[in-house]
């Protein structure tokens, strides 16, 4: 059956010059860009809505600054202050409005708004990640690539018990491990934190040496574990095989016929550990005092400045969409079957 | 065509022997054959033969597990297997060239035609760039190929698989090799197509003379195509000769027995399955490695292997004790005799009314307005090549796709579109047996468990009583009672479509619908499974609907045959009169281009050339 | 919509793989990973079940100044309070194997009857439950973990139900494309014929196809569990600031790293050696359930 329509696809293109056939080409990609936007729209409005409902509905923010014992007076005059008194859906819309204007609202802690509060550590954290990201990329591909080439030989497995120990390990207990290595207990050579830090993360590039090993430690093993599974796939697919047999020589083979068909799943788990990254750095920052959204996070949740964790959480998951929008985008443009077949 | 005989011939290999692992099982052992300039040699074998690992192998290349051992692949008078592998690459695709089973997965599929042909210029330096440039032109023309830019720039999943299978051809002729290897090229095609690429093979392999070893599982093919045939079994070639001596008298029993179980197309032939299943490596037996399922077998058979010998002072060579013997024996086909049903006047009652039948995937329209009948007892084949909507069919009255107009009517009842809306009592009554039977049982399950929930559901047995039903359908379909505990990965795929049919049994059916039941098998699995489903309708008075792309298999089983092409019925009538005196110019094309049509596998063996 | 669903597959092939194979639960025990993964996992979760009896002293006892490596009758030296480190450490580990353990389950449970529900209905119950799903996605874990406790505080109950949460459509979205690539399978479609009812279909047929690669999931999700309570404490956040709690712990020693570093090392070693475990464990579930091309070699 799917012969069949492969042939109907293929016969007619015989016929259209290349031209012609480019249009049509053109005019579906741009139907499923859109659609595809048009799907990272909704997702990201579900996501203000779930944002929205649990800082509303899961509990009273408004007793839950003042605690317990609070007068019922205290509270009513707080909540009109926040605005709770309004209606649920009066409120959210305009919360919401206020984000489409790049308006988060005002701070509970600090009295400020919040996108003063956030604006630097925005820059700050997207140092921290995409320094992380540049070293786990090429990290991950050759260790993956090392793996996948001499499966099963003695190195493969100590490469993989090494990977699978890394990966077991949550976030802090390898930046601890970490600081005990090098900057405390064993060897004093780097700084443990980066507290009283207070200028542009390029000015001191010392500090974020434990912070991007210890965001690197996390990663890698995963990226590189799923890479050597697909490239494994790859190298005992037909067409590598076949490459070999028709005299290709193996680092060709491997280079031009492998690597080519690697790239999707490199190019899908990158963007995933990208948007975990976003929010990995929760802890990170926090073990190391670095000043990014993480540490923004966990001081708003510890204060319960509802604004703040509104902002980020929306801002932490819409870096989820359009990463994931983006990967999509490469990959329809990387894979020849996808760029020509859209319909 | 005559083979023209070379002092030196164009490949030479011996003592071959490709094992598992360290010091493991042989995969195939003791291969020698010689390949003269411009001679087709086939390399016929069932699964498990190791005609694969074999076909790799004379490129000095085995799949990961696998280690050549032993042995020489003399080409141009060099050993490929003794070469550096520097050297072993340079002589890929320029000495020796792979055609490979299934181009659409040994293609790149992100790299575009013309780059994938080019390499093999490229890598092996030949002439200039713009010498490359117009050889890749022209070895596209010489495989019927559009050589325009445009189609250069296509990627694999652009191309039709005839036209895949074509590149692969052009890629293995770029370089004017001496010796091709073919694995099982045709696989997967459509026998138009199929014709089609063999043509070509032919052609090209004549005019630039090229020795070429043929892998392929399909006899008809061989019989059609093959100077000479090298038969496998087990890992050992067990007879190779002329192919018009091997099919006329084989003189090894596994051969005898491979001919008596390929169905023709021009006579209804009793076909006869071997028993057992071909054992992979590492189960086969000592001795002789066919003796366990032979028909000639001697005591002695079981303990020493016999040698590949000369049999009569004849070009035959045949590894067996009793080949002289074998070899004696008329091969005589037993032709089933016309069905009862014949004269189409008295056709029995229909069971099943197909009436102006449209189905749908979505908006992609598959049938239109089909009719179709099957009476009682009657085992009506529909025919089509893929794509022409016949799963579609069968499905729909199987209950399993729902998108269609027109009206299904068993013994005079609607039947709904959807199993779920049908009553028990036609669920019970109608009963589907897939095309995959490895992917039909469920892996987690026992065959009993299999065989017994059908007879729970419908309340037709329950406790013991039920337990005696499975051996009972067991029996029904030949298989050992010891299967009832086991889990279907323990079985070969005939035992595993026998158990889908006891299954089916099981349900007490009056309708059994048979979607290419045998196409995942091999061909002497396919013939015993033929002939039981045959011996079911007979004893049990069942109606069959049986669903195939073989039209050889339709002579020996079906009584009516209905041809369907896009969607619709251009010949429906008995099998004798569609097949002997096609109306349909479509019908007439079908059976031109199937192989085994006018060649030695008719009966008496004659040449007809 | 083939297209938008490829991307997905592209990952999610890898996992849902051995799926195609018999699981071979046997197989895992055969491997040395598995055993020491075991060993590890049953050491830890007996000190965290056994360890509150075998404390030399209450967790909140004072024992002597705080951040000694050396007060007396203390094996591992005093906390920031002067609490003994090594009693607080068999204390404290109840909590996070107990949270752990139910919360994976109840993120198992939800995210398996999620995934078989959306990959057989297919349509838009599919549409609606792997939307969701997305939504869920969207959020790395540890964030959504946070924004819900903000509002009701770390109360235990709550830290189960938003870690299980977190866990659900990762679980989901694994169950849905095994179930998918399951239900075209001709054993399912021969039940159908057969009119076998849908929960029939889905218990009897589908998931006793996926019990390896859904172990394996476990052992991952448990793993993941572990390491996300901790973090909680870690962060600072506990229903009961006075309890042990090895999260806890790391967090309010941080600071003496320097001086006292057992107090910090003792939970983390505790925590590394825990997730360790059940990842070697998940690990050689799904090596064995993967594993059947590695002993069938090659033929023809």
């Amino acid at each position: 059956m799917s012969r069949s329509a492969a042939e109907a696809a293929a016969v007619p293109a015989t016929i259209m010059s290349r031209r012609r056939e480019a249009r049509p080409a053109v005019r579906a990609w741009t139907r499923w860009l859109l659609r595809r936007i048009g799907l990272a729209l909704i997702t990201l409005w579900l996501i203000s809505l779930l944002v929205f409902a649990a800082t509303h509905f899961l509990g009273d923010p408004a007793r839950a600054i003042l605690g317990r014992s609070a007068t019922p007076e205290r509270l009513a005059a707080l909540r009109t202050e926040l605005g709770l008194d309004r209606s649920a859906v009066r409120q959210y819309v305009s919360w919401l409005g206020g984000v489409l204007t790049g308006d988060f609202g005002t701070s509970l802690a600090t009295k400020g708004p919040v996108s003063a509060l956030i604006g630097g550590k925005i820059v700050n954290s997207t140092v921290l990640v995409a320094v992380s990201a540049v070293i786990i990329a090429p990290v991950s591909a050759v260790i993956a690539l090392v793996s996948a080439r001499r499966r099963d030989s003695a190195t493969d497995n100590v490469l993989q018990v090494a990977l699978l120990t890394t990966a077991a390990l949550p976030e802090f207990v390898i930046g601890i491990l970490l600081v005990t290595l090098f900057s405390t207990v064993v060897l004093t050579w780097l700084p443990s934190v980066a507290v009283s830090w207070t200028g542009s993360p390029w000015t001191d590039p010392v500090v974020m040496i434990l912070p991007v090993a210890t965001l690197a430690l996390a990663v890698v093993p995963y990226v590189a574990r799923i890479l050597r599974a697909s490239l494994i796939e790859v190298l005992e697919s037909d067409y590598v095989d076949m490459a070999r047999l028709k005299g290709v020589p193996e680092w060709s083979a491997v280079a031009r016929h492998a690597l080519g068909n690697a790239v999707v799943p490199a190019i899908q788990v990158m963007a995933l550990q990208l948007a975990w990254l976003a929010g990995g750095v929760v802890v990170v920052e926090s073990l190391f005092l670095y000043p990014g959204i993480g540490t923004a996070l966990v001081d708003a949740v510890r204060n319960r400045d509802v604004p703040v964790i509104q902002a980020l959480a929306l801002l932490i998951a819409a870096v989820y969409v359009v990463v994931n929008l983006i990967a999509d985008v490469l990959t329809i443009l990387v894979t020849p079957k996808l760029r020509t077949g859209v319909r | 065509m005559s083979v023209t005989k070379t002092p030196l011939p164009a490949c030479s290999v011996t003592g071959l022997r490709v094992v598992l692992g360290r010091g493991g099982p042989d995969v195939v052992d003791d291969i020698a054959f010689d390949v003269a300039e411009g001679e087709i040699l086939a390399l016929v074998g069932e699964s498990g033969s190791g005609k694969t690992t074999l076909a790799t192998a004379l490129l000095a290349h085995t799949r990961r597990g696998a280690r050549i051992d032993a042995g020489t692949v003399v080409l141009d008078g060099r050993d490929l297997l003794a070469a550096t592998p520097a050297e072993v690459r340079k002589r890929r695709g320029s000495e020796v060239a792979y055609v490979p089973q299934d181009p659409s997965a040994s293609l790149n599929p992100v790299m575009r035609i013309g780059r994938q042909i080019r390499e093999v210029l490229d890598v092996h330096h030949a002439g200039t760039p713009a010498e490359r440039t117009a050889r890749v032109r022209q070895v596209l023309a010489e495989v019927a190929l559009p050589d325009d830019d445009e189609f250069l720039r296509r990627y694999p999943h652009q191309l039709s698989g005839g036209q895949l299978q074509r590149v692969a051809l052009a890629m293995a002729f770029t370089l004017r090799p001496r010796v091709l290897v073919l694995d099982e090229p045709t696989t997967g095609l459509d026998v138009t197509t199929q014709a089609h690429v063999l043509a070509t093979v032919r052609d090209l392999c004549a005019r630039h003379a090229v020795a070429a070893v043929y892998v392929t599982h399909d006899l008809a093919v061989v019989a059609e195509f093959a100077h000479r045939v090298a038969v496998m079994y087990a890992g050992r070639i067990v007879e190779t000769g002329p192919r018009e001596r091997i099919f006329r008298a084989p003189a090894h029993p596994y051969t005898r027995a491979l001919l008596a179980a390929v169905p023709s197309v021009t006579e209804p032939r009793v076909l006869e399955g071997i028993p057992g299943s071909a054992p992979s490596p590492g189960r086969r037996p000592s001795g002789c490695r066919f003796h366990d399922r032979c028909a000639f077998r001697e005591p002695e058979c079981t303990d020493a292997e016999p040698a590949l010998v000369t049999i009569d002072d004849s070009e035959v060579l045949a590894r067996c004790r009793r080949a002289g013997h074998v070899r004696a024996q008329p091969l005589g086909f037993t032709v089933a005799s016309p069905d009862g049903s014949a004269g189409s006047a008295q056709r029995p009652e229909p069971v099943l009314r197909v009436r102006d039948l449209s189905a749908r995937y979505g908006s992609r329209p598959i049938l239109h307005g089909l009719d179709l009948e099957v009476g009682r007892n009657e085992c009506v084949a529909v025919v089509g090549e893929s794509g022409s909507g016949k799963s579609t069919l069968s499905r729909c009255i199987g209950g399993l796709h729902e998108e269609f107009d027109g009206t299904i009517t068993f013994r005079g009842e609607t039947l709904p579109p959807g199993a779920r809306r049908r009553s028990r009592e036609m669920r019970k009554a109608v009963q589907y047996v897939f095309q995959n039977p490895y992917l039909a049982l469920n892996p987690r399950m026992t065959v009993g468990q299999i065989i017994r929930r059908p007879l729970e559901l419908f309340g037709l047995a329950r406790g013991a009583d039920a337990t005696r039903r499975v051996h009972e359908l067991l029996g029904q379909v030949m298989l050992p009672p010891a299967l009832h505990d086991l889990r279907p990965e323990r079985l070969s795929g005939g035992e595993r479509q026998r158990v889908a049919i006891a299954r089916a049994l099981a349900c007490e059916p009056e309708l059994l619908i048979c979607d290419e039941v045998t196409s995942a098998l091999d061909v002497s699995v396919q013939a015993s499974i033929v002939t039981l489903l045959q011996e079911l309708r007979e004893s049990r008075g069942l109606s069959m609907l049986f669903v195939t792309h073989n039209l050889a298999l339709v002579r020996s089983l079906a009584t009516r045959v209905a041809v369907l092409s896009d969607g619709r019925i251009v010949e429906e009538g008995e099998t004798a009169e569609v097949l002997d005196r096609p109306a349909a110019a479509y019908t007439r094309r079908l059976l031109k281009d199937t192989p085994g049509h006018g060649s030695e596998l008719r009966h008496g063996g004659h040449e007809s050339r | 919509m083939a297209v938008f669903e490829v991307p997905r597959k592209a990952t999610a092939g890898i996992a849902a793989a051995p799926a195609a194979r018999r699981p071979r639960l046997r197989g895992a025990l055969a491997s040395g990973r598995t055993w020491v993964g075991g060993a590890l996992t049953t050491l830890v979760t007996g000190v965290a079940f056994l360890g509150p009896f075998l404390a030399p002293h209450g967790e909140n006892d004072i024992v002597g100044a705080p951040y000694s490596d050396s007060a007396p009758a203390t094996l591992l030296g005093t906390d920031y309070l002067g609490q003994d480190v090594w009693s607080r450490l068999l204390a404290g580990g109840t909590w996070v194997v107990v949270t752990a353990v139910l919360a994976t389950l109840l993120g198992m449970v939800l995210g398996v009857a999620a995934g078989l529900a959306a990959g057989y209905a297919r349509g838009w119950a599919d549409e609606v439950i792997m939307r969701v799903c997305d939504v869920i996605l969207a959020f790395p874990q540890i964030v959504l973990v946070l924004v819900l406790l903000s509002v009701a505080g770390p109360e235990r109950w709550l830290v189960v139900v938003v870690v299980g949460v977190s866990h659900a459509p990762r679980v989901a979205r694994l169950t849905r494309g095994m179930t998918t690539g399951l239900a075209t399978r001709e054993f399912v479609q021969s039940a159908e014929t057969l009119g076998e009812s849908r929960t029939r279909i889905l218990l009897r047929e589908l998931l006793p196809n996926m019990s390896a690669p859904l172990l394996a999931e476990l052992g991952l999700r448990l793993t993941y569990s572990v390491g996300l309570v901790a973090s909680i404490g870690f962060l600072g956040f506990a229903s009961d600031p006075s309890a042990a709690d090895w999260g806890l712990m790391i967090n309010e020693n941080r600071l003496a790293l320097a001086v006292q570093p057992w107090a910090i090392l003792a939970p983390v070693l505790a925590i590394a050696v825990l997730a360790l475990g059940t990842n070697l464990i998940a690990d050689g579930i799904s090596r064995a359930a993967a594993g059947a091309d590695h002993t069938e070699g090659a033929s023809s």
